[in-house]
């Protein structure tokens, strides 16, 4: 799991993993890139992540990536990201495609879903919480 | 004491406080009005690890996270 201030030099890191790859004899590699959208006004998507619970929640993904023999990859911006920059790119890396087709669709609903990360609208250099566009973690609610 | 921690947009310092159980913390969370929008969409950490159940039970320097809904890409 890779973590950067700012937006993803996507190349960069799409080829890495890739070199890291080539001798793994993995016959699929399935990337999936997540670019900040000009709508709203927004000059930029900003993000907080909290770095203990995410990596907890990225190591049980790898493992249950492992069990299928396959390997999950993920990189995320922290802060100010403008748009038409990229903020959150990931891959699975699988002997066969179906495993990893299966897995970049699961991996990513589930990314949105649980790792704990914020995302705010930036407008005017202000960062306004995109509490419309959030969803509650698994369990939310025990302390209501 | 342990200390309960609001994370991302909540925008709230940390607080310390006495509790035996997340049922406590739960209870005195309460108590707070500027919290009243949060407690039902948050999930809890204890420690840094997700947790579901009020019956867990705490000990001195205990550290709970709470977390708002999340939206990351």
């Amino acid at each position: 799991m890779e973590l950067y201030n700012g937006p993803l030099d996507t190349k960069e890191i799409f080829g890495r993993w890739l070199d890291e790859q080539a001798e793994s004899n993995y016959g699929a590699y399935i990337p999936f890139v997540g670019t900040i959208r000009a709508e709203d006004d927004i000059e930029a998507l900003s993000f907080d992540i909290y770095k203990p619970v995410l990596q907890q929640w990225f190591d049980a993904w790898q493992e249950k990536a492992k069990a299928l023999g396959a390997v999950v990859k993920m990189a995320h911006s922290i802060g100010d990201v403008p748009v038409h920059t990229s903020s959150y790119v990931s891959a699975v890396f699988s002997p066969k495609r179906r495993v990893a087709l299966e897995l970049i669709d699961e991996f990513v609903e589930d990314f949105k879903a649980n790792a704990p990360i914020w995302k705010y609208d930036v407008k005017n250099g202000e960062r306004i919480y995109a509490a419309d566009r959030s969803t509650p973690m698994c369990g939310s609610g025990l302390l209501a | 004491m342990i200390k309960v921690e609001f994370l991302g947009p909540i925008g709230k310092a940390p607080m310390e406080m006495e509790a035996a159980t997340l049922a406590d913390v739960s209870a005195k969370l309460k108590e707070d009005s500027t919290l009243t929008q949060w407690l039902d969409k948050c999930a809890v950490a204890l420690n840094d690890t997700m947790v579901n159940d009020l019956s867990t039970a705490l000990k001195d320097g205990d550290r709970v996270s709470i977390l708002p809904p999340v939206c990351g890409g």
